[in-house]
């Protein structure tokens, strides 16, 4: 180490000598980790002690949510129909029925909802074809750029405007056991800051579904946009083509065996393009709903990682290592000038 | 000025110096005046008159600058999109406003700005310090002539052309000037051209007959002249004009009245001269080429990474287009009814109108070039510049490599090689300055058999360190190994039976009388006291003259004065005991030249009158000279001579012997004779002249001189040559002094083969004499090839036998062997050789040589000097390190990385280096890596999103990803990281083959890291959307929408990226945890903020931490569980890689790590068992010797003459 006299820098006053410092000469104190066989053991242990009981817990969370799949879109089209799509085009009440038994004892909350599938809201010129403004604002009502197509009809704007709020989920659920219409709750099935901060409370819908060509749902008119909760779910696209939002909760408890009357509107079409619809009753545990992907998971590394430990540690417990031996460098291997 | 009268009186001893300047004939030279090439018209003494002024030659500044206000915006600019990476995402800014944009058009441009920004900033620094280095120079001072004989300073810039200009001792030149008169009589001045080529001995330059007279300011007064030359060209050796003075006659002018800028006045007091070209004009501007922009290996191999990557990324973009395109021409069916109904593909733009869906595909193809630009790194190329830059510093800042005596601290100039410094392959050195210090020191000699000194060279400090520990390191304490340090310069001689006179009490005192005052006599320096002190100084030809001379006197003869004909020395009278004045007087010089190998002098001693011709020379010429009765001590001194030489040392063998009054004045007769010759043989005649007197000379013994090495050159370049790097000494010195050179640093050894590549052949002597040139080169040519080829098979026989060997190529035969149809035969034999020596190398010899080493091994070439000599071979090598001596800034500007000193070379190689080259190229590694990760989640989201360019990511996350959450470690690894610490990097010099191998960056690598970026990006997606599908992801019933489970992707990559840094990182500072986990905390503090923001500015990102993210436990174990499944691969890849197959670093981790860094024996063992055998340096020449003493010693110097 050089020293670092401060007498001699106070003589030489206009010394060029850099000034030391840990920094400068890159001496901080630094840790300088190995993957010694004891640090690779223990975090394999560690991962595979923290993992396991995860993965447990989470596998019997899934477990216990009870959850009833009802696919209907092929099944709600009259066996004689065979244009499907034109059937689901053309106007008209159709409703069918469905009947669900439920397998296990369900506690409230019961949520209901509808999944589709093949189903691309994160399109690009879908997802982008809204205008947040024209949602959020009713002095606004006029902004209605990125709605193309769905942005006028007949030379006056449409709110909500889009692709998105056009194309509005319209099937129909009314639930009921023995005859007793279960009641399913709209309320609050959407995300607080959507209704609170993106919906306005003085905007409503207007010109909505008035031109040509009809997507899905309609609005009322008399309702604010904020309290239309089943558009503000709708609008908030999904990640993935297949999946499920909520059409509302159910406060009561089913019981195992109960069986529950569905009486359908099939309003919406997803037949032209292959897609599955289906209804949902599920509960929730602590983790959300029914899968056993994350306890599994949890499982397969946690144990993975134990095994990794164990076979690490016979590896050097049977071929300790071998100090500095050369023949694994390159260079050794071949020497002489390359 | 009363001084500069004394000196001026005093006639100037010419007869001293040999005035050879071959003038062209003046008819020749003044009819080329005024011809092309021949225009220039200089008004001296009157710059303003109107002539000059309409001729506008340029002024005296010089600007080195690379921009002005004006041109730096459009040429920086353009620099910047040179780069291809730079230009593509210049499109994708300019097509983020189009609505082909999968995001929005401020969070894609913003990152540009910000990385041009930054590089801008970094060259307006740069250039701005080049600026003030350029005003500095520009306003020296330097005093002119401003009219009336008044002599006023101005600065240089405003110098013109035509002014007269007084240059005082030890001033540098302002310009070309053209000397007219100096502060002596003859008009004589003495220039050194150190900063031009490197030559240390002074030249002498001497104004015209009809200008000398020119003494006084005042004489400037009434002074007019017009001068007539060549115009303004590169050429420093030549010159032609006239000077038109007083009576308008024509005087030719040539090189020898030439003065160049940059170049200084010694030994003379101050000089008139006229400025002839100024600034641009002068020579040494125009001989300064632009330096060329060295780019490192691993940058070129970064371009290549980039196109490959932008290669790959073309392909999925085009994969992407093409199912996009069949998938919107589905929508569409034939029948006209619409599939996905949703997207009104009835109704759209082009860029999704399923009826031109190929349109739409090709659209969408520049959609996808953009959405996937992250898999470029647009912050790599800034992130490592900033590195660079940090690691510059930590570089200038090192303390290891700071010069106390010179105050000079090491200075990287260009920091876009640093990482270059770990990988190379061949140094090519300069001797004189690098190597060696560029003095001379006498240190042992050999009087009348018996040898005296008990000095110690540097190569013997070294050997005997090694001795004693044979393997403990050793540094820097050479002060107190060498106690009593020298303090005359010049003079290492310590001797007690000799010293203060105690010589008298010796054997043979008459024999080492006669020794010392031969060394007083026989040279031809000049003595300079000083008044106020007694102390006699010297100015010597050479170094090694001069400490010939300070060895006499401080040996008791005093050389104190030299007039025209005599010398006069002050010595010990022997029979009286005291000290006296002797006079000798001088008669005649026969002087050294590079084929006699000595030089004598006659000498007529005024006190008895004995005529002596004392001799000196090389002992390969001396020994054959020595008279029957001469050769008592020459056993003995001839022995001594052997060692010395070994030992590195210059010797020089001193004989003297009586002439006879006859002999001499025959041979005076003849001498005379001959030098009145006027033909081409005038020299030979005159050599064989002084060959026939100086025979049957009487030996007295031997002088060792040191070429005095550099502090710590041996041990660095053992250092080097343990680290498997190969020197090659190029040098402008004579075959001997190189070879001395060699064996003083241990390049050369005692029972190495050497092959010697020489013209200076016998035959060659003949055909010049026959003076037919053609046959000469061809024959000379055909000489060097057959040598090359003799070398070339006994480098086959010695490497079964495994010697080694050496080759030594003078500079005539370099020339050949750098022709077309040699050069490949003379780089077999040259890498065949363990070390190279190239003597006698013009500077495009030093350079030529470089590029061939550099172009043929592919290896990386690093060239090291001191001199402007070294220019062309810094400016050619991959890597130029100029030493920034005592004087001479040439070699320092054109270099890269400026030291103080050689022996820094070792820890800015295998410290620095390394460390800048694994950082370096770690760094790339994890760039790709981090890009990789982020790019293919983009890529795989795409694939469910029908191809459509919808991101994954809200669009600042995108665009902040490189800026912000992942940058700072990466820097941090770039500028921090150490795998070896810098002592340890120096006790195993193997490790350093890391870089040469290029280990850390080949392919392989490279494609492994972007495989584990792979392997990250497809666990952290698949994990992701597989364990939130459809389901409900909370308690509350809510579903993943699009904003969390982009939000969710995001935090696992920022997570992995982060983490495996932490991983790959071997050094934890403070900051590296600070950057690692705060990049990480910065990413939560960013989202929970910019979430809080309007939902118009933070769209999908709004509230979505507080209220869906943070809440849901699933989100927490979804993160945890992507991160440590996505980093379990690589952990247990490199937990088996550092265990069974570790590189050479990961086994001196060990070595760390067990704690046994500090055993010195185990250290031995672990070195041992991995080195290659070197060949050079002196733990090489310590083991070779140790072999030799087990067997019988055997000669093994096979010489090829």
């Amino acid at each position: 180490m050089e020293n670092t006299d401060t007498s001699t820098s106070t003589v030489r006053r206009n010394s060029k000598r850099p000034r030391y410092s840990k920094f400068t000469q890159q001496e901080l104190p630094a840790c300088k980790p190995i993957l010694t066989p004891r640090w690779v053991i223990s975090a394999f242990m560690l991962i595979s002690i923290v993992f396991i009981p995860i993965g447990v817990a989470a596998l019997f969370a899934s477990r216990d949510v009870v959850e009833i799949v009802d696919r209907y879109d092929s099944e709600c089209i009259p066996a004689n129909e065979t244009d499907k799509v034109k059937y689901i085009q053309t106007p008209g009440e159709k409703s069918c029925n469905r009947t669900l038994t439920v397998p296990k004892r369900m506690k409230p909350p019961i949520f209901v909802y509808y999944q589709l599938d093949n189903f691309y809201q994160n399109h690009r010129r879908y997802v982008k074809s809204r205008n947040d403004q024209q949602l959020r604002d009713s002095k606004e009502a006029n902004s209605v750029s990125g709605c193309k197509p769905e942005d006028f009809n007949n030379g006056s704007v449409i709110v909500p405007c889009g692709l998105i709020a056009w194309s509005l989920f319209n099937d129909t659920y009314s639930l009921s056991r023995n005859n007793i219409t279960l009641n399913v709750s709209k309320k609050d099935i959407s995300w607080k800051s959507d209704r609170e901060h993106k919906f306005g409370k003085d905007v409503y819908p207007k010109n909505f579904q008035s031109g040509g060509l009809i997507g899905g749902g309609i609005l009322d008119p008399n309702i604010p946009l904020s309290e239309q909760e089943d558009l503000i779910v709708w609008m908030r696209t999904a990640a993935l083509p297949n999946f499920r939002k909520l059409y509302g909760k159910m406060e009561v408890e089913l019981q195992e065996n109960d069986v529950i009357d569905v009486t359908l509107g099939n309003n919406y079409n997803t037949y032209s393009f292959n897609g599955k619809k289906k209804l949902v009753l599920s509960t929730t545990s602590w983790l959300g709903g029914k899968n056993d992907f994350l306890g599994i998971a949890y499982l397969t590394v946690g144990g993975l990682c134990f095994f990794l430990a164990m076979a690490f540690t016979v590896v050097y417990l049977v071929k300790p290592r071998q100090l500095g031996d050369p023949s694994y460098l390159s260079w050794n291997r071949n020497p002489g000038w390359r | 000025m009363a001084n500069g009268d004394r000196q001026r009186r005093r006639s100037h001893p010419s007869s001293v110096h040999s005035l050879s300047f071959g003038r062209q004939s003046s008819e020749e030279v003044l009819s080329l005046i005024g011809g092309p090439g021949f225009s220039r018209l200089v008004f001296c003494n009157d710059p303003h008159c109107l002539q000059a002024s309409i001729l506008k030659y340029a002024g005296n500044h010089v600007s080195s600058t690379k921009y002005n206000i004006a041109t730096f915006l459009p040429k920086s600019l353009f620099e910047q999109f040179r780069r291809v990476a730079n230009v593509y995402f210049l499109l994708c800014a300019l097509l983020s406003f189009t609505p082909l944009s999968p995001y929005s058009a401020l969070s894609n441009v913003l990152p540009l700005v910000v990385v041009i920004g930054v590089t801008m900033g970094k060259e307006i620094l740069e250039d701005w310090r080049r600026q003030m280095q350029d005003i500095e120079v520009n306003n020296r001072l330097v005093k002119v002539h401003r009219g009336g004989g008044v002599f006023d300073n101005i600065k240089w810039k405003d110098l013109k052309v035509g002014a007269v200009v007084k240059v005082d001792k030890d001033e540098y030149f302002p310009a070309d000037l053209i000397l007219l008169s100096s502060s002596y009589d003859e008009a004589i001045c003495y220039v050194e051209t150190m900063n031009l080529d490197g030559e240390t001995n002074l030249k002498m330059k001497q104004a015209l007959d009809v200008t000398s007279k020119l003494q006084e300011d005042l004489d400037f007064n009434d002074f007019k002249a017009v001068i007539r030359c060549e115009d303004p060209n590169a050429n420093l050796y030549s010159f032609v004009g006239s000077l038109e003075f007083e009576n308008e006659q024509h005087h030719p002018l040539g090189p020898q009245q030439l003065l160049l800028r940059d170049s200084k006045l010694r030994n003379t007091d101050y000089i008139y001269g006229v400025v002839i070209f100024a600034g641009q004009d002068t020579k040494v501007v125009q001989n300064s080429t632009a330096p060329p922009s060295k780019r490192s290996k691993i940058e070129r191999r970064t371009d290549k990474l980039v196109y490959l990557l932008f290669a790959g990324l073309v392909l999925i973009s085009f994969i992407g287009s093409v199912f996009f395109g069949l998938w919107t021409s589905d929508d569409i069916t034939e029948d006209g009814s619409m599939t996905r109904w949703y997207l009104r593909p009835d109704n759209t733009e082009i860029y999704y109108n399923p009826r031109k869906a190929s349109i739409a595909a090709i659209l969408h193809f520049l959609t996808a070039l953009m959405l996937y630009s992250y898999f470029i790194p647009i912050s790599l190329y800034v992130s490592i510049e900033i590195v660079k830059v940090l690691q510059s510093i930590f570089i200038n800042q090192d303390l290891n490599m700071y010069y106390e005596e010179g105050d000079k601290p090491a200075r990287a100039r260009t920091s876009n090689l640093n990482e270059e410094l770990g990988q190379v392959e061949t140094i090519l050195s300069d001797k004189t300055g690098t190597l060696t210090c560029n003095s001379m020191e006498f240190i042992k000699c050999s009087i009348a058999g018996t040898a005296y000194g008990i000095g110690v060279t540097e190569v013997e400090r070294a050997l005997t360190r090694r001795k004693r520990l044979p393997d403990e390191e050793v540094h820097g304490d050479d002060t107190s190994d060498n106690a009593h340090k020298a303090s005359v310069k010049g003079f290492n001689f310590f001797d007690e039976r000799i010293m203060n006179g105690e010589w008298i009490n010796q054997p043979h005192r008459d024999v080492i009388q006669s020794f010392l005052r031969l060394m007083a006599v026989c040279h031809t320096a000049i003595p300079e006291v000083a008044e106020d002190r007694r102390e006699v100084t010297y100015e010597a030809e050479s170094p090694d003259e001069a400490a010939f001379v300070v060895a006499a006197r401080e040996l008791g003869f005093e050389f104190f004065d030299r007039t025209q004909g005599s010398v006069s020395i002050r010595e010990l009278d022997l029979v009286s005991g005291k000290r006296v004045e002797r006079n000798y007087k001088l008669l005649n010089v026969l002087e050294f030249s590079s084929s006699r190998k000595r030089m004598s002098v006659i000498v007529r001693d005024e006190d008895d009158g004995k005529l002596l011709l004392l001799s000196k020379g090389a002992d390969s010429v001396m020994f054959g000279r020595l008279s029957e009765d001469g050769r008592e001590f020459e056993a003995r001194t001839k022995e001594h001579v052997g060692e010395y030489a070994d030992e590195g040392l210059r010797t020089m063998v001193l004989a003297y012997r009586e002439l006879g009054e006859d002999e001499y004045r025959e041979f005076d007769e003849a001498f005379r004779a001959a030098k009145n010759i006027v033909s081409a043989d005038r020299d030979e005649m005159v050599e064989e002249v002084e060959d026939r007197i100086e025979k049957n000379l009487i030996l007295l013994g031997a002088t060792a001189v040191e070429d005095k090495l550099q502090n710590g050159v041996p041990d660095c370049i053992d250092k080097l040559a343990q680290a498997g790097i190969k020197l090659w000494v190029l040098t402008g010195d004579k075959m001997e002094t190189a070879i001395n050179i060699g064996y003083a640093c241990s390049l050369l050894r005692q029972g190495m083969k050497q092959i010697i590549i020489s013209s200076e052949t016998p035959e060659r002597v003949a055909l010049l004499k026959a003076g037919d040139d053609l046959a000469v080169s061809a024959a000379a040519k055909a000489n060097v090839v057959d040598q090359i080829n003799r070398g070339k098979t006994l480098i086959k026989e010695s490497r079964e036998s495994s010697d080694a060997v050496a080759l030594v190529i003078d500079g005539t035969s370099l020339a050949f062997a750098l022709e077309d149809d040699v050069k490949d035969a003379f780089f077999e034999l040259a890498i065949g050789c363990a070390s190279v020596i190239c003597c006698r190398s013009s500077p495009k010899q030093k350079a030529l040589v470089t590029r061939l080493v550099k172009i043929r091994t592919g290896g990386t070439t690093l060239a090291i000097g001191d001199g402007a000599n070294d220019v062309g071979m810094l400016q050619e090598a991959d890597i130029g390190i100029g030493i920034s001596g005592l004087e001479g800034m040439q070699a320092v500007m054109s270099s890269d990385i400026a030291i103080a000193q050689f022996r820094f070379l070792e820890r800015l190689l295998l410290v620095h280096g390394h460390w800048c080259y694994r950082r370096i190229s770690s760094m790339i590694c994890y760039f790709f890596y981090k890009n990789i990760v982020f790019g293919f989640t983009l890529f795989y989201f795409e694939a469910y999103t029908s191809f459509s360019g919808e991101a994954a990511y809200n669009d600042w996350y995108l665009a902040l990803y490189n800026v912000f959450f992942t940058s700072l470690p990466v820097i941090a690894l770039g500028v921090f990281d150490q795998d070896v610490s810098a002592v340890l990097c120096l006790r195993f010099p193997l490790l350093y083959q890391e870089g040469i191998h290029n280990l850390l960056f080949s392919w392989k690598r490279i494609l492994g890291w972007a495989f584990n970026g792979t392997v990250s990006a497809t666990c952290i997606f698949f994990f992701c959307i597989r364990a939130v599908e459809a389901q409900a992801f909370r308690k509350g019933g809510e579903v993943v929408g699009y904003e969390i489970l982009g939000a969710t992707m995001y935090t696992c990559v920022v997570w992995v990226v982060n983490c495996q840094i932490a991983l790959s990182i071997s050094y934890f500072t403070y900051i590296q945890h600070l950057f690692i986990w705060g990049g990480i905390v910065l990413w939560y503090v960013f989202v929970l903020a910019y979430g809080y923001l309007d939902p118009y500015i933070s769209t999908t990102a709004y509230m979505v931490f507080v209220e869906a993210c943070a809440p849901a436990l699933s989100f927490w174990l979804v993160t945890l569980f992507a991160v440590i499944s996505s980093l379990v691969p690589y952990f247990t890849y490199s937990a088996i890689q550092i265990r069974f197959f570790p590189l050479y670093h990961q086994m001196i981790h060990w070595v760390r790590n067990d704690g046994q860094a500090n055993d010195p024996e185990f250290c031995r063992l672990v070195k041992q068992r991995s080195l290659q055998p070197t060949t050079v340096g002196y733990s090489a020449r310590f083991e070779a010797s140790s072999k030799r003493l087990d067997k019988k010693p055997e000669q093994a110097t096979t010489n090829i003459e």
